[in-house]
């Protein structure tokens, strides 16, 4: 299990780091014994199972939405509020430079602590964060800018004020709306994609998913609740569901996988950062060649096929 | 049985039509297997089947509706001799190798008589040719997968390409979870084909009935020019229970129910079964342009 070999490096990480410098000869014999401990248990992490996939798209020091956009671009403006109804911090968006190319962003907005959770309601919109989403949508295509979309998310949020003001509405609206924008649409997965709340900000020309994300109909407890009327079977369904970034390539659904540091990206971001960058300039220099008309029916095309 | 001045002789076609919703409507395949009376499921009372049939499935005692096959109500709304049924042979697959699906389809097949959760077909309503697609919550809780989300983008194409209005009836349990991802997709997929149809001009009449939830929700029953419903059926994204589980408290009575919709600004009209035919007609008839149909 990708928990405890986890659990290792921590630990060597924190006897290298208790070291002091400068250091003796039998320092020096210990630390090196110890590096090799952990590029040995490094090693352990190339062949991993679906259970441990979803365990790491879901690492909470894993890169959040606002440590991509500080990463990859500069200048971001963010863009508050549906014009409805309210503002839903649950989804981040707004304008930035894409190496000097003006770009929309938006994603989901999980927490790193629980004050924070709290704040963005786990990653979980309501109807409010996708109206938001698509009227900055709407905006991109109006100022022919691209958009590219970062996916992290358990679901749509099910609670009562939600479904009031018409969750299933706003999600259908993302689906139909996206298919027809007519700038360049990338949508990157880079933690857990459950269900139509992942897909209302996934209707892209590029689907790119991170090596150790997953994207599913469900999440996998929600999935083994519904199937076997038992949440505590979600290994189990992690290994039926076909979740990971490999599953999704081999189905058309992903178009490329980006490579994470071995171990999963929460070790090194910045490591996840280049590789992200690189698949992120080679996808929008190739989609900008595009017009507009046959973006958008590249895009219908892409998603006609799918379980055709 | 629903219209009454029939032509002298039917096709076969149109036999096989009403011999299936005939079927659909009585539970059983043969005749002489017809229970002389049904119990309604919420007042459990019983009635005649003649009665229920004359009710058009609602209860006679409690009016509580009960829901229906695909050819039924096909059989209830389009003129007679006019239906042709669409991509009748059209199914999902098992992308997933899901262990046991296929084995669950064909129990689903056997026991409703259907290939897959909705019937396609086109036919006329007061003379006016339309598309229709209609769910049927009786073959895997209507459940989309791949072969509802083909055939209901195959319909949308055809009435895209015929230049006909499209009728969907909507009544699911949400993504079928054996299907996976490529379930998920068909959320895209049916959307997109709505979005491109509306785009060309095309009339879209969502109409509603119980259940309607999930991934049905979430994308082509949500996206009607027109959206009616069925009394008091239970339309939402989230289930009763889900949310119930989430928010740790029971939902107030009413909730997700039609009416609750209505009053939310998400229907246009609540429908009884009995005015189905009659609004459709008045509706096709308020988007004929100078006696030029769309």
């Amino acid at each position: 299990m990708i928990r405890d070999i986890l659990k290792q490096i921590e630990e060597v990480d924190a006897a290298i780091g208790a070291q002091q410098e400068p250091l003796t000869d039998e320092d020096a014999a210990l630390r090196s014994a110890l590096l090799l401990k952990r590029s040995n248990l490094l090693n352990e992490c190339r062949e991993l199972s679906a259970e441990d996939k979803v365990f790491l798209a879901r690492h909470p020091r894993r890169p959040k939405i606002d440590e991509y956009i500080h990463a990859l671009f500069t200048d971001f403006f963010e863009q508050k509020g549906d014009r409805q109804c309210k503002e839903d911090p649950s989804i981040l968006g707004g304008i930035a430079l894409y190496k000097g190319l003006p770009v929309t962003v938006i994603g989901h907005r999980k927490g790193s602590d629980l004050a924070s959770n709290m704040t963005y309601n786990f990653g979980m919109p309501g109807p409010e964060g996708y109206r938001k989403a698509l009227r900055l949508m709407r905006q991109a295509e109006k100022f022919g800018r691209p958009v590219i979309t970062f996916i992290d998310t358990p679901g749509a949020y099910p609670g009562m004020e939600a479904e009031a003001r018409g969750q299933g509405e706003a999600i259908a609206r993302n689906l139909a709306e996206m298919s027809q924008l007519t700038v360049p649409v990338i949508a990157v997965v880079t933690g857990e994609g459950s269900s139509g709340g992942a897909l209302a900000l996934g209707v892209a020309n590029k689907v790119l998913m991170l090596e150790n994300a997953v994207y599913s109909v469900l999440s996998p407890e929600g999935f083994a609740s519904i199937l076997w009327k038992d949440a505590s079977r979600h290994g189990e369904a992690c290994e039926i569901m076909k979740l990971t970034a490999q599953d999704l390539f081999e189905f058309h659904v992903a178009d490329e996988i980006v490579p994470e540091p071995l171990g999963g990206a929460q070790l090194d971001h910045g490591a996840l950062f280049a590789c992200l960058d690189v698949a992120l300039t080679k996808n929008l220099a190739f989609l900008r060649k595009f017009s507009g008309n046959t973006l958008a029916a590249q895009r219908y095309k892409k998603y006609r096929q799918i379980g055709q | 049985m629903i219209r009454l001045i029939k032509p002298i002789l039917d096709t076969p076609k149109q036999k096989a039509f009403e011999w299936k919703a005939r079927r659909e409507a009585n539970g059983t395949a043969q005749p002489w297997q017809e229970a002389q009376f049904f119990t309604c499921p919420k007042c459990q009372r019983r009635a005649t089947r003649a009665n229920w049939s004359e009710h058009l499935y609602v209860c006679p005692n409690c009016g509580h509706y009960q829901p229906i096959g695909g050819y039924y109500r096909l059989s209830m709304i389009l003129d007679h001799g006019s239906f042709k049924e669409l991509n009748e042979k059209t199914t999902g697959r098992d992308f997933l190798h899901f262990p046991g699906y296929p084995e669950k389809l064909s129990l689903q097949r056997r026991k409703t008589g259907l290939s897959e959760a909705v019937v396609t077909a086109t036919g006329k309503i007061h003379g006016i040719q339309v598309v229709a697609a209609v769910l049927d919550s009786r073959f895997f809780m209507g459940s989309m997968g791949t072969g509802v989300g083909e055939k209901v983008t195959l319909a949308v194409e055809y009435a895209a390409a015929k230049k006909l209005p499209l009728i969907i009836f909507s009544a699911s349990g949400g993504a079928r979870m054996q299907e996976g991802i490529y379930s998920l997709m068909q959320m895209a997929k049916t959307s997109a084909a709505i979005a491109s149809f509306s785009a060309k001009g095309g009339l879209y009449i969502s109409y509603l009935t119980h259940p309607t939830t999930g991934g049905v929700t979430a994308s082509f029953a949500s996206l009607g020019d027109i959206t009616l419903a069925e009394p008091h059926a239970l339309i939402g994204f989230a289930g009763p229970r889900v949310i119930e589980q989430t928010i740790g408290q029971k939902l107030p009575a009413g909730f997700q129910r039609s009416e609750y919709l209505e009053e939310h600004g998400f229907v246009d009209k609540i429908v009884p079964r009995s005015e189905m035919r009659e609004t459709l007609a008045q509706i096709l008839k308020l988007h004929t342009n100078g006696g030029k149909r769309l």
